[in-house]
């Protein structure tokens, strides 16, 4: 591992001496057609976080109404559960975005629906339903985790399945489900890189047309994968203060 | 047994229940009378929690019937609110909610499932604790208190839902030793003022004060029902025998 730490800087060294042609001026915000470059990478920004955010906030609560049913104790509503988690799960995110955003209009169409599907929709429909996949499966665990006689004890006092949930499971369960469902927020905003491929101007998109024009990959891209960095260190930092307040007030 | 005119509180006739091939319960038959105590005990695993449990319906009995306050309990969810409403249940690890204050443990369900007020639902947990000697301790979180207070708290919780019934799985065996008589106390004011209560446990002590009657299970089965003067001095059967002078030794 040190030895790497040594090595690491002598080849970044070695790259620079050699007679490759850099052309870190696409990306050199002191210059005025960089600037313009940065700009235009960057402003790609708003739709990578608007698209991940409706996603995830679509995919938190789908993921509980699937969630639910698979904690029920007959058998045939938990096999809706199983059923629908096993067979989002199973679909890559790329086909499925292909599927909602050529496919689905024309399954719209033949019911005589009208509803055309954007690629700003399109995007955060397939991300969503690929999420709540996992999403049901976090909240799953984190409600089989609290114990099964805080439900008897809300049941003898008189509170039915929905009060039960709302007022004594959920607060509990909630402060293990946050983490890793904000973990899972991570995971949206990576794979909303995908909806480059039908024409969402994000953050991927933006590279993706810049680099047609200026034939500048390594340096645009690299801009790319940093923008990508902040943004995930960023709601990272967040997650982090979230878990310590969420365990600051934990008692009992 | 000569009282016929006192009404029926709980009544099981022909009670089985079976988890998977496991026949748990054994033709179970059980008459409590309004007013009426009745101490449970026997052996780990010979289906005392169980009974108490289908009683409210935590546990779904497959065969016989089981009727409290006139009601039978059936699948129908609108037979299982009706009798839930009517009892109230005591759980051997107390099953606090740890993430409201011991107040809010107590106004939950009357606001909830009542509709009562804030403040009526206040003015009524109050009057509660006061009852199970705990008024200090309404703002504290349930971890804060001993033991035998929240298994207090949880008594003073079902009181608040104005139980007909009353049942106790265990009450005390999660406790220190020191901390079982603070509770058992709280257990026979409620006996003196007249709640019909079921109560599993192997405080003997406790049984042979409240009781009106004494029921020994061993396998699943009811094998021997008596008032306590009987049960304890002569116990009929020679597995009743055996419990009893096994935990009477120590």
């Amino acid at each position: 591992m040190r030895l790497f730490l040594i090595f690491a800087p002598l080849l970044v060294l070695a790259g620079c001496a050699s007679n490759t042609n850099w052309g870190w001026y696409v990306i050199n915000p002191m210059t005025p057609s960089g600037w313009i470059n940065v700009r235009f990478l960057i402003n790609g920004m708003g739709a990578t976080i608007l698209i991940s955010v409706i996603a995830a906030v679509i995919s938190i609560i789908l993921g509980l109404l699937v969630a639910l049913p698979g904690l029920s104790k007959r058998r045939w509503v938990r096999i809706i559960n199983r059923v629908y988690v096993e067979f989002v799960r199973a679909i890559p995110l790329l086909p499925m975005l292909f599927w909602v955003f050529y496919g689905l209009p024309i399954v719209f169409k033949s019911m005589g629906l009208n509803i055309p599907i954007d690629p700003f929709w399109g995007a955060i429909i397939t991300l969503a339903i690929s999420d709540s996949a996992f999403t049901a499966e976090i909240y799953r665990a984190g409600i089989q985790s609290i114990a099964r006689g805080q439900t008897e004890a809300a049941q003898t006092v008189g509170l039915n399945y929905f009060q039960t949930m709302r007022y004594v499971i959920l607060p509990q369960a909630i402060r293990r489900i946050l983490p890793p469902l904000a973990n899972q927020f991570i995971y949206i905003v990576k794979m909303s890189a995908f909806a480059s491929v039908i024409g969402m101007q994000e953050l991927t998109r933006r590279a993706n047309e810049l680099v047609v024009t200026e034939y500048r990959p390594l340096e645009i891209y690299s801009l790319l994968i940093l923008e990508y960095l902040i943004l995930v260190l960023v709601i990272s930092a967040g997650v982090r203060w979230l878990e310590r307040r969420m365990g600051s007030d934990e008692r009992g | 047994m000569n009282d016929t005119t006192a009404e029926t509180a709980i009544e099981l006739i022909g009670v089985n229940k079976w988890f998977g091939d496991f026949h748990v319960l054994k033709n179970v038959a059980l008459l409590v009378r309004k007013g009426e105590r009745v101490v449970i005990c026997g052996p780990s695993g010979s289906g005392k929690s169980t009974v108490v449990r289908c009683i409210n319906r935590l546990e779904e009995h497959q065969k016989g019937v089981i009727r409290v306050d006139g009601i039978e309990l059936t699948g129908d969810a609108g037979s299982v609110a009706a009798i839930r409403s009517e009892v109230g249940m005591v759980f051997q690890q107390f099953n606090l909610f740890p993430h409201l204050s011991v107040l809010q443990n107590l106004t939950l369900g009357p606001m909830k499932a009542r509709g009562l007020s804030r403040r009526d639902a206040e003015d009524r947990a109050r009057h509660y604790l006061d009852r199970v000697r705990i008024p200090e301790q309404a703002d504290k979180r349930p971890g804060q208190l001993s033991g035998g207070q929240q298994q207090r708290v949880a008594i003073a919780r079902s009181l608040c839902m104005d139980p007909k019934v009353m049942l106790f799985d265990e009450p005390t065996s999660a406790l220190d030793p020191e901390m079982i008589s603070e509770v058992l106390d709280v257990m026979v004011e409620l006996a003196e003022e007249g709640m019909t209560m079921v109560v599993v446990t192997h405080e003997m002590g406790f049984a042979r004060k409240v009781a009106d009657q004494m029921i020994f299970m061993d396998a699943g089965e009811i094998v021997e029902t008596g008032p306590p003067a009987e049960f304890f001095e002569a116990p009929k059967s020679q597995r009743c025998q055996k419990f009893l002078s096994q935990i009477l030794q120590h």
